[in-house]
């Protein structure tokens, strides 16, 4: 059984005898770390150090190496050091722990913390010329693919966009409801609320109409479609790669472009329009709400006032937008995928490096398309 | 490890004893009512039909599979709960088949992990012992700061020992140690195995479907079908087994291209 590790140092003259006893093993690491450091000033000073390990009643490797330490301490300092009294099954464990930790290597060269900084940021700015080529690659093999598949229309995977558009259209539309429905509804409580000030609640519809048509409906829908599906596509395609499943495919003679990424991007496309319809009728339902309810506005005023305030227009402003910023989701989050190396790590980062990319390149669409549908008067 | 004179008992000379073990998926029985003892000290090869149970009798000797009946005792304690849990930590090594590395880690901080976690240690004396280990598996102290990633079939497979080392257990489980690797490679192994088990006075619980290695360093072997052990013994009387599946086993057309030596 473990028993109590010891170390008796009995100095006699110019020679320190060390001897230790009881159990040398892991379970006692802290013990033994202490017992050595406490020895340690000891074998300084001592001539002739001599290491009677006939005491001994377990010794592992982590014990073979402490002692081995001590010895090695009293010969760096120029001492004279002897084991005695091993016993025989544990020689070959003493002679392999002699044998290690002899070449230490060269210790990393510190850095100047400023300057791995500015390394850190100048070699994030290079990285992102690799981002753009690697969205516009995407984006390229995407559009070869495309045309692969009108000139074959029967290569086009038609079960797998089926599914994906299940996936990504069907299975939103509870959540995609339920929190438009939610920014309609608060939209309209603040403008009543703030509106009512210089008596001029009636005009919540105005701001509700095309607020939520225009820019919010499709903005709040793509934001969500890139954390609920970019995500899970940059997973899925990230695990297949880490399994070399994609390699698998393109030694089939398949392109993954095709088989995997078009089928999920096309629903994308498909979906995002849809889901913007469905989401900006939800919120328009909130505010209806609301303005009923809180600001007591029949629903028949509520839509006479809707009529007069929008134009097809401005749907078509809001609705337009949605197949791009889908693309810009689908491409992000499919070559984010694609980037994903060995480790679990690197699935999670390129999976939060896929929303994050994807969120903040629609927001920057929508600022174009505003800038855009400014100028042509829309 | 320890040398207490009580071999009268019979218990004592054992790593693991086996008895009765039930072990199955819901209808579908894997482990038959196996007995099994494993000597202290010992090599001993598991081998036995792909899909045979193998690693289900490793695993459920480890408590990762819940058994249905039977009694496991390891180093003379019995193994009561269904569960791995923290008090087994230290008591066995497990080299897993593809390693299983924790990727996010440096090779160095893998070893250092069931060191850093079960036991009070200074870093400097962990960064010490972790170097040791890589050492000990025949590694360079300037391989601890890669990434599991970085690592070759066999490197993975030398680092997963060391890791599988660190507490210095006094039984290792070993699933198919040389499986993907070349014969050179898997010959090292072999030998570095022998090698540690001599050393650090292990007991070796090694799955393996590597005739060479059941040559070279078993110093048992186990043939494990339908869900019992069917033969154990030195690697010249399993092959003299009359059992129909060893037989096929030792003697079928692949075995007989690698002639083991009989001897």
């Amino acid at each position: 059984m473990t028993t109590t590790p010891l170390l008796t140092a009995t100095p006699s003259g110019d020679t320190l005898e060390l001897r230790p006893g009881g159990s040398w093993t892991a379970a006692n690491a802290a013990t033994l770390e202490r017992l050595s450091n406490d020895v340690a000033p000891q074998l300084d000073r001592a001539g002739t150090v001599k290491l009677d390990m006939a005491g001994l009643r377990e010794l592992d490797t982590i014990g073979a190496w402490l002692l081995e330490k001590m010895s090695r301490r009293a010969t760096s300092a120029g001492h004279q050091s002897e084991v005695v009294g091993i016993a025989e099954n544990y020689t070959g464990l003493i002679e392999e722990v002699r044998q290690v930790n002899r070449r230490t290597p060269a210790p990393a060269p510190a850095r100047n913390p400023v300057v791995a900084k500015l390394g850190d940021i100048g070699r994030a700015t290079i990285g992102s010329r690799e981002d753009i080529t690697a969205f516009l690659q995407m984006l390229g093999s995407l559009c070869i693919a495309i045309l692969g598949v009108l000139r074959r229309p029967r290569s086009l995977r038609l079960t797998s966009l089926t599914y994906q558009l299940y996936r990504v259209g069907w299975q939103a539309i509870p959540i995609v409801v339920l929190i438009t429905f939610l920014i309609g509804a608060i939209i309209a409580q603040q403008g009543i609320f703030h509106f009512r000030k210089f008596g001029a609640d009636s005009y919540v519809v105005d701001m509700v109409g095309i607020l939520v048509l225009r820019e919010l409906g499709v903005l709040i829908v793509a934001i969500m479609v890139a954390g609920r599906s970019g995500s899970a596509y940059t997973a899925e395609l990230g695990s297949m790669k880490m399994r070399e499943e994609i390699d698998a495919l393109s030694t089939m003679g398949l392109d993954p472009i095709e088989v995997l990424m078009l089928p999920r991007i096309l629903a994308l496309i498909c979906a995002l329009p849809i889901l913007s319809f469905i989401g900006s009728m939800a919120a328009l339902y909130g505010g209806g709400l609301v303005a009923w309810f809180y600001g007591g506005m029949a629903p028949a005023v509520f839509i006479a006032r809707l009529h007069e305030a929008v134009s097809v227009t401005h749907f078509q402003v809001g609705i337009i937008k949605a197949p791009f910023m889908a693309l810009v989701i689908g491409i992000v989050a499919c070559s984010e995928g694609l980037r994903v190396k060995g480790s679990a790590e690197s699935l999670g980062k390129q999976t939060t490096t896929s929303v994050v990319k994807s969120i903040f390149l629609v927001i920057v669409l929508d600022g174009l398309f505003a800038v855009f549908f400014a100028s042509i008067g829309m | 490890m320890q040398e207490t004179p009580s071999e009268a008992e019979g218990s004592e000379q054992f790593a693991i004893r086996v008895r009765d073990l039930v072990v199955g998926f819901h209808r579908h029985v894997v482990i038959d009512h196996l007995a099994l003892d494993v000597i202290k000290g010992e090599i001993l090869g598991l081998v036995g039909a792909s899909g045979g149970g193998k690693s289900v009798l490793m695993r459920s000797i480890i408590g990762l599979i819940p058994r249905q009946g039977g009694e496991i005792e390891v180093m003379g304690a019995p193994i009561n709960h269904n569960r791995a849990t923290r008090s087994t930590a230290g008591r066995w090594g497990i080299l897993f088949q593809q390693g299983a590395l924790f990727s996010s880690l440096t090779v160095r901080q893998n070893i250092q992990f069931p060191l850093r976690e079960n036991l009070v240690l200074s870093d400097a004396l962990m960064d010490e012992i972790a170097t040791a280990k890589l050492e000990m598996v025949g590694l360079k102290a300037e391989d601890g700061d890669k990434f599991p990633s970085e690592l070759s079939g066999g490197m993975t497979k030398r680092v997963a020992l060391a890791r599988a080392l660190a507490l210095d257990p006094a039984i290792v489980f070993l699933d198919e140690p040389t499986s993907g690797l070349d014969p050179i490679a898997a010959g090292d192994f072999d030998a570095l195995i022998k090698t540690l088990q001599k050393t650090l006075g292990l007991t070796v619980f090694m799955v393996t479907h590597d005739l060479a290695s059941l040559n070279t360093v078993c110093d048992r072997v186990a043939a494990l079908a339908d869900g019992k052990i069917v033969a154990i013994g030195p690697m010249r009387e399993l092959l003299q087994s009359e059992h129909p599946w060893v037989r096929a086993y030792f003697h079928g057309k692949r075995s007989q291209m690698l002639q083991p030596k009989a001897s």
